[in-house]
């Protein structure tokens, strides 16, 4: 049978000649697969990385500069942000009611303070809190200077609002000009917690009244306020004498246990007159957000920076990839004359960018989150590495790379197979 | 049947307008299966042209030129570089890429079809190092072998994805005489032994002798052909 099969072969024919068990095997014809088609371009690539090791480590070392720089500016943008919206985040109450014209928490447009007892009409809503807030000046118990502070003025006892230790002091501050001083304040304010442990309660200048610092709160210190003090509805109005007692600063809404967040929402947003905007926790967060985010600067600011970290990147890494390039142009001359095309050594340029970006963003992520630990701990600032931000500074360091080596790749143009003769 | 090389009225000129420079005029040259045949000539005679033009790293402007079979008169860059797979090149310099080994510099020319598996690759790379006389030095980098030793590297590049033809631009030129010598019977002994032709360009008297014919060039001209 086997005669008769390879009877009608031609005389050359690898079957007569022994050479057909080595032929490949054929389901291969449709081409070489995803892998070879990239695998074998990256492993090139990593080889001549790999070749000089001092130019990988600058390479390695820009790619983990700019990985470091992003990481910090974003830490540093979400961080303020995050620092920003603290006291609103604290709130413990699902929505809020504030004036339309309202840009951020720390400079408020009144709104009547009836639209909290209106908002009680609803069955679902168990507590209207209203919330005062005002800038006061402050002296400093120990030198005497002044300083603008945060007043934060609501009923103590609603339990409306969950600062850290306000539970502790809430009865003392129904006491006639009690207030309490949120411990994270900036130490321009004077070491209150010292002379309160040393002295106890004792007496501050805040506007133009004595008042009494009877405990410690922890709030946290923003962009719109240096420092915090507490007290209740009554001792606000004493201490901000030029406000109309029919006005309040923002509603704290809280709902029976079960009720539905968005109707509540809805149904508030019924009844109430527009002269108020009805928000949910989140998006009064967002909100406040926003304003740090667009009306101001600061987040221009930490955009601006990051964007310079990438550009520096991509010009270090374009420069690795492009004189890799240049000193190799010989070595692609001749791969392109013995019948690599211009796609695979494409492949290769573009397969080198990523792998910098690879090992320079994962020594740039660690000695991010040391970095984070190190700077939080100093600052007060919560910077946390998060796996969120991980992916998207890899995603721009990814980008960054990407584009340097498409920059790079203009330059293998030059390498003429033509002149290799 | 036509030979791996059939050229038929090949014109080429440099430049555009008053600059225009004919290199090369009105060429004939036929390559038959399994010769070896030396071009030798003065520089600037178009040797080297010709030599791009055949091994289809230059476009054609005029004239015929069939190699293995396909017309390079008005063929893309795509089509060029597939013609090319099917060419050995051996340069002046070995142009070796440094960060490799001998075994995988050799495994290159395999790697372009990527259906091979890798095993096979380096096998067949080891194999044909073996063959150029090279046992031993398969995990060298090129910059740990001699001059000779790199030149071998190159012709087993050449060589082992059993080309049709090899192009060879003066590849003993950086070689002293015992060495170059060497490659060049290398060289011939192992496309004897496969059939595959070999056009190569060469000032070296030294190494006439390996050739069937011998073909010279002056102005862009054939100017004689004899039998070595």
């Amino acid at each position: 049978m086997n005669v008769m099969t390879k009877a009608g072969l031609l005389p050359w024919a690898p079957e007569r000649n022994g050479e057909a068990a080595a032929a490949p095997p054929p389901p291969r014809a449709r081409g070489p697969g995803l892998a070879a088609r990239f695998g074998l371009p990256a492993r090139l690539a990593w080889r001549q990385l790999r070749a000089e090791r001092s130019r990988l480590a600058s390479a390695m070392a820009g790619v983990m500069f700019a990985a470091v720089l992003v990481f910090m500016q974003l830490g540093f943008r979400s961080a303020l942000f995050d620092s920003a919206t603290a006291l609103l985040g604290a709130m413990r109450a699902e929505i809020f009611l504030m004036h339309p014209l309202t840009t951020a928490s720390f400079r408020p447009e009144p709104l009547p303070r009836v639209r909290a007892h209106q908002a009680l009409a609803l069955p679902e809503v168990a507590q209207a809190v209203p919330v005062y807030l005002a800038q006061a000046s402050w002296r400093n118990p120990e030198d005497g200077s002044r300083r603008a502070i945060q007043l934060i003025g609501f009923d103590v006892e609603a339990r409306a609002m969950e600062f850290e230790g306000l539970g502790d002091i809430a009865s003392a501050l129904r006491r006639v000009d009690a207030v309490g001083f949120d411990m994270r304040s900036r130490p321009e304010f004077g070491d209150v917690a010292r002379i309160l442990a040393e002295r106890g309660p004792f007496e501050v200048q805040v506007g133009n009244r004595m008042v009494e610092v009877v405990g410690l709160v922890s709030i946290g210190p923003s962009f719109g306020a240096d420092g915090n003090i507490v007290t209740s509805e009554v001792n606000f109005r004493r201490m901000v004498r030029e406000r109309l007692p029919s006005n309040t600063d923002l509603v704290a809404i809280r709902l029976r246990p079960g009720a539905d967040v968005a109707a509540a929402k809805a149904r508030l947003r019924e009844i109430m007159p527009p002269d108020v905007v009805v928000l949910t926790q989140a998006e009064l967060v967002a909100h406040e957000r926003n304003y740090w985010e667009t009306a101001t600067p600061i987040g221009f600011i930490f955009s601006f920076g990051s964007a310079m970290g990438l550009i520096v990147g991509m010009v270090i890494v374009y420069q690795i990839l492009f004189s890799d390039i240049a000193n190799h142009l010989r070595e692609y001359a001749t791969l392109k004359a013995i019948g690599y095309s211009n796609g695979y050594l494409s492949r290769v340029v573009m397969a080198a960018a990523l792998i910098l970006a690879v090992i320079g963003f994962i020594p740039g992520a660690l000695l991010s989150a040391w970095l984070y630990n190190v700077v939080g701990g100093a600052t007060f600032l919560p910077l946390e590495m998060t796996a969120e931000r991980a992916i998207m500074v890899f995603g721009l360091i990814f980008g960054m790379c990407a584009a340097a080596g498409l920059l790079a790749m203009r330059k293998l143009r030059d390498a003429s197979p033509a002149d290799m003769f | 049947m036509t030979g791996p090389i059939r050229i038929r009225g090949l014109t080429y000129a440099y430049g555009e307008g008053e600059l225009r420079r004919p290199v090369l005029r009105d060429v004939a040259l036929d390559v038959h299966a399994g010769e070896v045949v030396l071009l030798t000539g003065p520089s600037g005679s178009g040797k080297t042209t010709l030599l791009t033009l055949i091994g289809a790293l230059r476009a054609m402007q005029d004239g015929s030129c069939v190699v293995l079979g396909r017309e390079m008169l008005g063929a893309t860059e795509r089509d060029r570089v597939r013609l090319r797979r099917s060419i050995g090149f051996i340069f002046q310099n070995h142009n070796l890429l440094g960060f490799l080994t001998a075994r995988q510099n050799v495994a290159m020319a395999l790697e372009i079809e990527a259906a091979m598996p890798e095993r096979e690759r380096l096998e067949r790379a080891g194999a044909m190092l073996v063959a150029v006389g090279l046992a031993g030095h398969e995990d060298k980098v090129p910059g740990r072998l001699s001059g000779g030793q790199r030149q071998r590297v190159a012709v087993a590049r050449a060589l082992v994805a059993g080309p049709g033809l090899v192009l060879a631009d003066e590849p003993t030129a950086a070689l002293d005489k015992a060495s170059g010598a060497e490659v060049a019977h290398l060289l011939r002994d192992m496309a004897k032994s496969r059939g595959t032709p070999i056009l190569m360009v060469t000032h070296d008297p030294r190494i006439l002798d390996i050739a069937d014919r011998v073909v010279a060039m002056e102005d862009g001209r054939i100017v004689q052909a004899e039998a070595a």
